[in-house]
Formats: structure tokens, sequence, C-alpha cells
């Protein structure tokens, strides 16, 4: 009886608001997020189990599969070294243009993505700047598999950077000093008192920059060439399906993308969560 | 080890942190660098870490330890342990790797076995009362107890100087007191030269064989708590050190007087101020012939052993601070409101030029 009272008075929270803020964001999130996954499952209603599977075990969609997965690998490691390095930078030092520097970081988010893709591909063609200075020495960056990885690594660096700053910021110069104090060499300091501390932030920041080149299409296409078999990415299958009005064939590789990208995503989490109750004595 | 410094300098940016610095630290000694914030106490000790460059001018400052040129050697190599106010414990270690890790990062030839590692940081861990916390990680553990560990940390590597910046800073007063007991004893175990920073006057002067008084980048007198309360050499450490009331007025014919009250003093004639301590002033329910003080009590505070009675009057710019032992207390009977008279019992009186650090002393 009294639960009853307290549930519909409410009175058992302080901060007011809670009902209609949920309120508001559940519905916010069924339209933008659950209402056009939701839209996708329908249209792979209309296939059976056979042949959802032929789709999305199709050598070309397979193959598509491995230049996706393998040219974000290697963006995700590139802008794991870099991006810890300007997050370094951008932390630790004072500079000129330090500001300027840390708005840039930004502008991959904000840049369309066609455009980048467009100046990536105008530059490192074999009449662009870049491509005139690389090809003569037998390195092909445009329409190959590193072109590829280039436009995920331009397009997904600010993860890295973004995530690893404030943690970073988080450590103070303090504990740097602590561990030279102890004897332990610059890299000692780094591998062992530095590393470990941004270890988690630098995962996420990876995992992420690596499931948002998993679905990149706008910056990659102008570059890749779209080669079958070589150089298409799984994007761009879906892309082709559309273009062939099959949407159920499109919403099934789109469905691959989207359960690997949700793993992804749901494993850095709870991996995250363990590493930082440890952190935090069991508490957070 | 001994620690000598000469000529040490520095600057940031524009702004001077430190005067060019002469100091001698004897071995075995724990002395302690009192200040105000921006005194540059903080900024001396980090340059006798190494964590700080002392300023390359004409004459370049030096740095001993003993008879080991230190100037231009890397903290890593200066063999010294440091203690931050804040700790700094590696929190992604647990208590025991923290311990053992300016063990563990020697090189291959220098470093011990590990069973030996193992038993030197559970010597360590034993000798701060925390071995029973080996494998909890720093953010389980109290202030205090981090505080012990970041010490245990700094010994670990054996140093021949143990740094310390406001150590207890940090700290609630009672874990301050018991910590403070703790290190001393400490350093009378293990006789290490011991330096540390503080601005609380009370924890300097209750720990250290010789304290630094520094102000402005400026050391203002080394001596020893004692000599220090005793015979301050100037006004700001006088003032530094303590309560101070002020009196101010004008001397003529060996009377100051300062609105309606007067006293008799042996200065000559013109402006004076003079300063006493709170235990200083007497209180009584009348005038004598020789001072006419009136006061008003406006707080009575009777914690600790003696009672701290404030005080105030319209010839008095800043209220006055009195302690009266509690038999006193009770036979003046006094109470909030209350109008009496005060008598300096003893004066000092500093020239307003501070480098001449002449100063006058008088039983009234």
């Amino acid at each position: 009886m009294s639960q009853l009272a307290t549930w519909r008075t409410g009175s058992t929270r302080v901060l007011p608001g809670f009902g209609l803020s949920m309120g508001i964001s559940v519905l916010f999130i069924s339209l933008v997020l659950l209402l056009p996954i939701t839209g996708l499952f329908g249209q792979l209603a209309g296939l059976s189990l056979a042949e959802y599977w032929a789709i999305i075990t199709e050598g070309r969609v397979v193959a598509s599969y491995m230049v996706t997965i393998g040219a974000a690998a290697v963006a995700a490691i590139i802008n794991a070294i870099f991006g810890l390095l300007l997050a370094w930078v951008l932390v630790r030092y004072d500079f000129p243009g330090k500001r300027l520097l840390d708005a840039l970081m930004d502008l991959p988010f904000a840049l369309p993505t066609a455009v980048a893709g467009i100046t990536l591909a105008t530059l490192y063609a074999s009449s662009g700047w870049m491509g005139g200075l690389l090809e003569p020495l037998g390195f092909q960056v445009a329409y190959t598999w590193v072109g590829i990885a280039l436009a995920m690594a331009f397009t997904s660096i600010p993860f890295v950077v973004r995530t690893v700053q404030p943690v970073l910021e988080d450590l103070p110069a303090e504990v740097d000093e602590a561990a030279m104090s102890l004897g332990a060499t610059d890299g000692v300091a780094f591998r062992r008192v530095i590393l470990p501390h941004i270890w988690p932030a630098l995962v996420t920041g990876t995992g992420l920059a690596f499931v948002r080149s998993l679905g990149e299409f706008g910056a990659i296409i102008f570059i890749a060439g779209n080669m079958p078999y070589e150089t298409e990415i799984t994007a761009l299958m879906i892309f082709v399906k559309l273009q062939e009005y099959d949407y159920a064939g499109a919403s099934a590789i789109a469905s691959v993308v989207l359960f690997v990208s949700l793993a992804l995503l749901l494993a850095i989490n709870v991996w995250q969560g363990r590493f930082v109750r440890r952190l935090h004595g069991g508490k957070g | 080890m001994s620690i000598h410094l000469h000529n040490i300098a520095k600057h940031f940016g524009n702004t001077q942190a430190l005067e060019p610095i002469n100091l001698d630290i004897h071995e075995g000694e724990l002395v302690g660098l009192l200040g105000p914030s921006g005194s540059g106490k903080t900024t001396l000790l980090r340059i006798i870490a190494g964590l700080e460059n002392a300023d390359r001018t004409a004459q370049p400052g030096k740095i001993l330890f003993g008879d080991r040129d230190v100037t231009n050697v890397h903290v890593r190599d200066r063999r010294i342990g440091f203690v931050f106010q804040h700790y700094a414990l590696f929190r992604h270690m647990s208590v025991y790797d923290n311990v053992a890790f300016g063990l563990t990062v020697l090189s291959r030839k220098r470093r011990p076995s590990s069973g030996e590692i193992r038993a030197r940081v559970f010597r360590l861990l034993e000798m701060v009362k925390l071995e029973h916390l080996a494998n909890r990680y720093p953010a389980q553990l109290s202030g205090g107890q981090q505080q012990r560990v970041s010490l245990a940390r700094a010994l670990a590597v054996e140093p021949e100087v143990l740094l310390l910046d406001e150590p207890f800073g940090a700290l609630d007063a009672k874990v301050r007191q018991e910590l403070r007991r703790w290190l001393r004893h400490l350093h009378d175990e293990l006789n290490f030269t011991s330096v540390f920073v503080t601005h609380d006057q009370e924890e300097a002067l209750e720990l250290s064989d010789r304290v630094v008084v520094m102000s402005n980048g400026r050391i203002e007198q080394v001596d020893t708590p004692d000599e220090l309360y005793r015979t301050p050499k100037n006004r700001f450490v006088f003032e530094f050190l303590g309560d101070v009331n002020h009196l101010e007025g004008k001397v003529t014919n060996g009377v100051l007087t300062c609105g309606d009250a007067y006293w008799h003093v042996d200065l000559p004639d013109g402006h004076a101020e003079l300063l006493l301590r709170p235990h200083e002033v007497r209180l009584t329910e009348q005038p004598t012939s020789e001072s006419h003080l009136p006061v008003t009590i406006t707080a009575i505070s009777p914690v600790g052993a003696e009672v701290r009675v404030e005080l105030e009057a319209d010839w008095l710019a800043q209220p006055w601070l009195a302690t009266v032992r509690h038999t006193d207390f009770e036979h003046l009977a006094l109470r909030r409101g209350q109008r009496l008279f005060a008598h300096p019992r003893h004066w000092r009186r500093f020239p307003k030029a501070e480098s001449k650090a002449a100063e006058q002393t008088r039983v009234a």
C-alpha cells in the first residue's frame, strides 16, 4: 500500500523530471535507432535461412569482408600509434598553435566523408601530388587496399585522440616524476606506468575507430578503385545490391556488418568495465 | 649524505621563484622548508630532487650530495626518494608492486633476485604496518595508508636523501599527527638525510632538527625550532611562526598613546609599532599607573591547555588574541562582553626596513 503511494507521488526521487526525460529519451532512441534497425530485420523476413546464408557467403561478398576487415585493422593500428602520439603532444606540451591543432583533430568528423574521399583520391592518384611522388618508387596507394586503409585512418583518427586525451589529462605529471625518481628510464616509465593507465582508453578508441572503419563508405569508394574480389568494401556491396533493387540482399549484408559492430562494441564495454573497476577499487 | 646548495636560483618566465640561495644540510638531519605558498619552498625541494633545473646563469648554481656534484645529474640517477603531497601512487599496481617498482626497474645487473625483492618489500611494508594490505590497490586504501605506501616505495631504493613535498598536507589532523610522529621515528631509526616542505609552522617546529623559513624566494632564517621561536631574525619570521598582536601608536616622552589608550614604554619619540605574542598579554580588571589599555572580550575558546580570548577595542585596528591559564580564567570569571585591561609582559619591535634585522626586545 505504502509502496504504491510512493510510486504514485514519486517521492523517493529527489531529482525531478525522471519520467519525462526518460520517456523522451526512449522515444528518441526508438525513432532514430531502433526503427531503422527493425526495418532492416523486416526486410530480412522475406528471406529463408538458406537464401540468407547464400547471400552473405557469396564469394565476392566474402572477399569484401576480407578487404574491409584487413584494411580497417591496419587503419586502427596506425590510428592507435599516431592517435596516442597526438593525444600525448596535445596534453603534455605547450606550444604555439596548440589550440588550432586541437580543433583540427575534429575535422574528420565535421568534413563530409565524400569530400575527404575525393581529396584523398586526387592527392594519391598517379597524377596527384603524393601519388606522383610515390608511384615512381613503385608504391601505389590509390585504387589499392592501402588507399582504403588510408581513407579509413583519416575518418576515424579522432576516436583514438578524443578517448585517450581526457585519460592522459587525468594522469598527473607527478606519477611520471615518481617513476623517474625511482630510477625508471623514460621507456620503462612509459611502458609500466603510463601505458597501463591509458590502455583501456587506447583500446576503446582503437576499437571505436575499427568499428567506424567497417561501415565507412563515402571516404573510401573514390580511392578504392572498387575492383571485384580485390578492392571492394562491404559497404559498397550493400550499395550495389540497393542499386539492383535487391533490398533483401542489401539488408542481409548490412545485418552482418551490424552484428559484427555490435558484438565488438559490447565486448569493448564489458572489458573496459572490468578494468575501470580495478582502478577504482571495486567501486566504479 | 649531506646536501650543499650554492647559488641556486630559479626563474619561471619573467618571475623569479628563487633568489640565489646557499644552504647546507648536514648528514642525518631532518630539515623543514617552511613558508607561505609562493615562497619557493617546493621549487627548492624539486631542484634538490632534480625534478626542476636551477637557472643556468653566468655563475651557475651547484648542488652537492656529500662530495658528489649532482648539479647535472638526472633525477633517476640522484639516488633520492621523493614523496608527493598527493601520493602519486601507481593506481593500476597493487601495494606490493608499487613498493617493488624501484627495485624491478633496476638494470638486470643491479637488480636483486625476485626472492630478495620480495623479502625487502615485505620488510618495508612491515615497517609501515601495511603488510596485510600488500595485494590491495591504492584506491582501496585511506589517505594515510596511501602516503605510507608512497613512503615505503621511496625507501625501497635505499635513497641517500629523502625529500617530502607537503607529505601530510592532504590528510586530516589526527592522521597527520600520527604520521608526523612516525616519520620522526623512522628518520631516527634509519638515519637518512631528509628535507620536507610544509606551510604549517607547527609541523615544521615539531618535526625538524632545523627549519628553513622562506618567503618570496628568499631564505629568511635557518635555525633550530627553539632558536627560531625565541630569536626570530626579522618581522616576517616572527609573524609567520605564530599569532601576533600589533600595537601601533605615537611615543612622546616615554608614553605610547593610541586613541584613549596609553602605555609607558622606554622608546624614543616618534611612531612605533610593537608586536606581542598572545601569551605575552596579561589581563586584569583594573588599569595600572604604567598602562591603560581597555579592551572588550569578543570571543572565548576554552579548548586546549590554555583559554584563548579574543579582544577588541576602538583603539585597535585588528583584534588581539590573548591566552589565559585555565585557573586564571576561572579566577577572573571571564565572559563575552566583559571589559578588562591588557598589560603587555614582553614585546618586540622590528625596523620597517626588512633587510636590517636589528631587533629590539624589552621586558615591560
